[in-house]
């Protein structure tokens, strides 16, 4: 079903394209030896190259190149052995050059797809246009004194990643997912944060609205969106905002707009009015970008298992669901740390673990996976104590609580609070002998065929025996007694 | 092809410099000899050539992802003409720019 | 022994090693000619204080036996290059007071040699034009006067200033940079001899840039020797430039002298001008025979597409400085002008005020060829014929080993003239201009006077990376025309 909005005369379907910024991961700047670190006070992170001092000439970075192949690679796209970066020329306070590096007619990755996943459970393929490497500017501040912008520089010429995306996405929804997916694979190729809140993926939208069976129609262009959830708003307030502008007589212009997520509506940018004429021609001061082959068959040799393909394997090897793959592969992380506890164990009995006990635990100290306060070897020698019955589904439950608490080992806990499970037949008969005999007229309506009671009676044999009764012993015994 | 005024002010305006509007004709004037002269280009044959942005015929070099650049911030400041400091650290400062 | 000042520099050289002359005194004597031919307006900056300096070092290291290669020679630095807390200003008035936190590569190169630093020479304004009449700091003077006429000559551009200061013997050598013919021409009008190595063989790190794809920095000297001295010491691969070769750098001195037995020199009939001075014609015809005597061969050769070199370049060189010059918008450095209103009110204001007529006419046609609609018409034809002219040369390397050409169409003219109309000023590059589209290294000898006591150059071309044969070639040219006027205004 073709997602649409009920106008005035009729639904209208939405065609939307994204361009997102992904900044790369890296040490040094796109092409100088200034750091890239988040968070550094005002214009301590600048060298006279990205500040466009006189006579100052940039030289790439090799990782930042390897860094968009990586990419391009994990997008399943083609990557262009000869590349070359041109200058997008235009006047802003933050842009010190008056240009900025880009690569306008021959990026370095050129067709590939991204394979989205919806909450209905299904996919859609959405194309990639191309991807490019491309300086990013400096940041102005507006909001520091009356009368004066401030400048800071500390981002100028930091290495982004432009990937532009075919106008496949349908809806807001889809965008959401499209936006997600490739931030999941930038984080697991390493070669993007993706963190949205300091703005190291950032979403330009573009956004146009039809009849169904339409060709296209004009778009807008909303610049810099920062999460995911200020896209999905931008595209329905713009299409909606398109579609009252065609119903009401009038033409959608081609414009650059952006989105005030306080009031949920695009408004026109008002600077950059100037006549958009960036002026591209080929960097003089570089040369074309030519790769050898045999450098990209060697990225691509060391790229991880990407997200799809680790859900594949994680159903296909653990028998898990594709929803549970897809929860445990949503983070590298997260995948990791699971097999690491399902390796040579109950795999199912590892992911529930995993994503019931653990993710709560996670969310009740509000820690990452990465710094989870039980590690993987943990969690896993609990499920060991679970195998080799030295304790029980119950008190290991107990046990993990414990881990939680103290970051203790979970043998360490059982000795020390005396959980090991008891095997001893004739403790338990014992143990079972007290139950019956203090519940004499139980036993009598569980003869006279009331069998729900059975489970009664484990509770009680439990409960006397501190929960360290071996179940299925308590079980044999139990029946064995009452026969 | 020949430029008129309204081009002379567009152009100036792209590339940010302010444009009498009494030199706007003599601008013209002197632009448009020049073009007519670069025009010439047109009579060469250029099909199938493949353009040259540069002469130099090698493989673009590459640097390391290395930190290089300390705290340059007292130098690259040094010659701000408008230079503003507050309690985040110092800036530097243009008129303001309405998004 | 001739007068500090009259000494060339490989003479300095020996007479430093000899320590029959102390550095400071050469740096003194050269201080106090620039101090006397002030009038020639050849130096934005001198540096008095950081000469003396340089060259009491320089003594020292002598004295105990460390001189290194150009230890105690006292240098002129064109102001295109950034010297780190000496003004540069690339003779503009938009940067200002601008003191660089860092050295040139070349610059700092040739510190690293041992070279005192003069101060800084006059050019035209951002490197445009031929006449250095465009620098905000006035124009400079050739050292050389027309017989019988008393009238104040250009010395070309843009390197004017380092071409009247080595000519006027204010200095043993200097620094230049040549875009379109910026060492080329000067050094014909004023000489002395410059050499624009290949692109790529000196860095381009800290010097102020033009047109980056045609930029390449070289010396200008008195000799053939000097300048293939100073050449070696301002080349060599940098990591900071990516356009600059990481190639050996040879002795370039030991090629001077090789003679020119057995090479192959190239006669471009292109060169051969609809109505060029007969005076250049003869010089040209000149330079041929000696190097036939000095046992070249002769061949007729065809550039075809030379008429189209300065077109070309009037597209290619505003294109890349209409966004190189971007930079300078009173925000960071240089001057800025604010009179109210916002940042492109700013912007407007400080170029409008900051860039001089002729930086501002280029930025302009840069503008316009790279904008919407004209781009593939201007920039990209032009890219093209760049393509052509250099296979015209890649086809000439097949059957010649140099190229001998006139430097320019004519000798030095008088401050105003040529200045009608900026199309006449640019055929001043008309030879020099195609070496700078191919990246080729070319030299500019002086070679003989015109009928008014004006000197003339010859130029001579080489394949990429081999000045030595353009040294050989030019170093048998100086031989031969045994160039030794002297011009009318200079030091002792």
């Amino acid at each position: 079903m073709t997602y649409t909005l009920e106008g005035r005369t009729g639904p209208w379907e939405i065609v939307c394209g994204l361009e997102v910024h992904a900044q790369v991961v890296s040490k040094a700047k796109l092409f100088s030896g200034a750091a890239t670190a988040f968070g550094a006070a005002p214009n301590t992170q600048v060298s006279f190259v990205d500040a466009a001092f006189p006579g100052m000439l940039p030289v790439i970075n090799r990782e930042c190149v390897a860094q968009a192949i990586r990419t391009g690679l994990g997008l399943n796209a083609e990557i262009n052995l000869w590349s070359r970066f041109d200058r997008k020329n235009y006047f802003y306070a933050d842009l010190p050059a008056g240009y900025q590096i880009s690569q306008y007619q021959h990026p370095i990755v050129g067709k590939g797809e991204i394979v989205i996943d919806l909450a209905d459970g299904s996919t859609r393929t959405i194309g990639i246009t191309r991807l490019h490497l491309e300086q990013d500017a400096g940041k102005s501040l507006h909001d520091q004194h009356p009368t004066k912008s401030f400048i800071d520089l500390n981002r100028a010429g930091v290495a982004l990643m432009e990937i532009v995306s075919e106008p496949d996405i349908r809806s807001p929804e889809e965008a959401g997912a499209y936006i997600a997916k490739l931030r999941q694979i930038l984080r697991y190729l390493g070669t993007c944060d993706g963190n949205m809140e300091e703005g190291s993926l950032r979403a330009d939208v573009n956004v146009s609205v039809r009849r169904p069976g339409e060709m296209y129609r004009t778009r807008c262009e909303v610049k810099n969106v920062n999460s995911i959830r200020f896209v999905m708003q931008a595209i329905e307030a713009e299409a909606r905002r398109q579609i009252e502008v065609w119903e009401s007589g009038g033409e959608v212009q081609q414009e650059t707009r952006l989105f005030d997520p306080n009031r949920g509506l695009t408004r026109p940018m008002r600077s950059k009015e100037h006549a958009h004429d960036y002026r591209y021609f080929p960097d003089p001061d570089l040369l074309p970008l030519e790769l050898d082959p045999a450098w990209v068959a060697e990225l691509k040799a060391g790229l991880p298992e990407l997200p799809d393909a680790k859900a594949a394997r994680f159903q296909r090897d653990y028998g898990l669901s594709a929803y549970d793959a897809r929860v445990l592969v949503a983070e590298q992380a997260t995948a990791d740390y699971y097999e690491s506890v399902a390796k040579g164990r109950d795999p199912k009995q590892a992911a529930n673990w995993v994503m019931g006990d653990l993710f709560a635990a996670l969310n009740r100290t509000g820690r990452g996976i990465a710094d989870s306060p039980v590690p993987a070897a943990s969690l896993g020698r609990l499920l060991d104590l679970i195998a080799d019955d030295t304790i029980s589904g119950r008190i290991a439950k107990q046990v993990f609580e414990e881990m939680v608490d103290t970051g203790a080992d979970p043998a360490a806990i059982v000795e020390a609070k005396g959980l090991r499970q008891v095997k001893d037949t004739g403790a338990i008969d014992e143990a079972v002998a007290r139950v019956l005999a203090a519940n004499a007229d139980k036993v009598a309506e569980y003869r006279s065929g009331k069998d729900k009671l059975f489970g009664f009676f484990v509770g009680q044999v439990m409960k006397a025996m501190a929960g360290k009764g071996n179940p299925a012993l308590v079980n044999e015994a139990l029946k064995r007694a009452l026969s | 092809m020949s430029l008129d005024a309204e081009t002379v002010r567009r152009i100036a305006a792209l590339a940010r410099i302010r444009v009498k509007e009494e030199e706007v004709a003599r601008l013209q004037g002197e632009l448009n000899h020049i073009l007519a002269w670069i025009e010439q280009l047109s009579e060469v044959e250029t099909e199938g050539v493949e353009p040259l942005p540069g002469a130099m015929r090698m493989k673009l070099k590459m640097r390391e992802d290395v930190v290089t650049e300390g705290d340059l911030h007292d130098a690259i400041l040094a010659n701000a003409p408008d230079r503003a400091d507050n309690a985040m650290g110092s800036f530097f400062a243009v008129p303001k720019v309405v998004e | 022994m001739n007068a500090p000042t009259g000494l060339t520099l490989a003479e300095a050289r020996a007479a430093l090693a000899a320590k029959r002359i102390s550095a400071r005194e050469l740096a003194e004597a050269h201080l106090a000619a620039i101090e006397k031919l002030n009038n020639l307006n050849a130096f934005i900056t001198v540096t008095p204080e950081r000469a003396l300096a340089d060259a009491t070092a320089a003594d020292a290291r002598i004295a105990r036996g460390e001189a290194r290669p150009l230890e105690g020679i006292p240098l002129a630095i064109k102001d295109l290059f950034c010297t780190t807390g000496i003004r540069s200003t690339a003779a503009s008035r938009i940067l200002g007071t601008f003191i660089p936190p860092y050295e040139s590569t070349v610059s700092a190169r040739l510190w690293a040699a041992g070279a005192v630093c003069l101060g800084k020479t006059n050019l035209d304004e951002f490197a445009m034009g031929s006449s250095n009449t465009t620098s905000a700091f006035g124009n400079v003077v050739n050292p050389w006067r027309r017989r019988g006429d008393n009238r104040d000559l250009v010395p070309g551009g843009s390197s004017g200033g380092s071409a009247a200061a080595v000519a006027a013997r204010l200095c043993l050598g200097a620094t230049a940079t040549d875009t379109g013919g910026s060492i080329r021409q000067p050094a014909a009008f004023t000489g002395t001899v410059g050499i624009k190595p290949t692109y790529g063989r000196c860095s381009r790190w800290g010097i102020v840039a033009f047109a980056s794809s045609l930029d390449q920095a070289g010396p200008i000297a008195r000799t053939v020797r000097d300048a293939a001295i100073l050449l070696r010491e301002m080349s060599g691969h940098d990591p900071k430039d990516s356009t600059s070769a990481d190639v050996p750098v040879p002795d370039f001195e030991a090629a001077v002298g090789q003679g020119v037995k057995g090479l192959r020199i190239g006669v471009p009939k292109e060169y051969r001008l609809d109505g060029m001075a007969p005076e250049i014609e003869a010089l040209w015809q000149q330079g041929i025979a000696w190097l036939k005597d000095a046992g070249a061969t002769i061949h007729d050769i065809s550039l075809p597409h030379t008429r189209y070199a300065l077109p070309t370049y009037y597209i290619v060189a505003p294109a890349e400085a209409s966004s190189n010059l971007a930079r300078y918008d009173g925000v960071r450095y240089g001057l800025r002008v604010e009179e109210g209103g916002d940042l492109d009110d700013l912007y407007e204001a400080t170029r409008g005020a900051g860039f001089g007529a002729e930086v501002r006419r280029r930025i302009l046609i840069g503008t316009y060829v790279l904008s919407a609609g004209y781009y593939d018409a201007y920039y990209l034809k032009a890219q093209k014929v760049r393509a052509l002219i250099q296979r015209d040369f890649d086809e000439a390397w097949r059957s010649v080993d140099a190229i001998l050409t006139p430097a320019t169409p004519s000798s030095a003219f008088a401050i105003g003239e040529k200045q009608d109309d900026p199309v006449t000023m640019y055929l001043n590059d008309v030879f020099t201009v195609p070496a700078n589209l191919a990246g080729l290294p070319g030299i500019s000898v002086p070679s003989g006077l015109d009928a008014s006591g004006l000197p003339l150059g010859l130029q001579v071309l080489g394949r990429a990376f081999d000045e030595e044969t353009v040294f050989r070639v030019a170093a048998a040219i100086e031989a031969a025309a045994g160039f030794d006027a002297l011009p009318q205004l200079r030091a002792a």
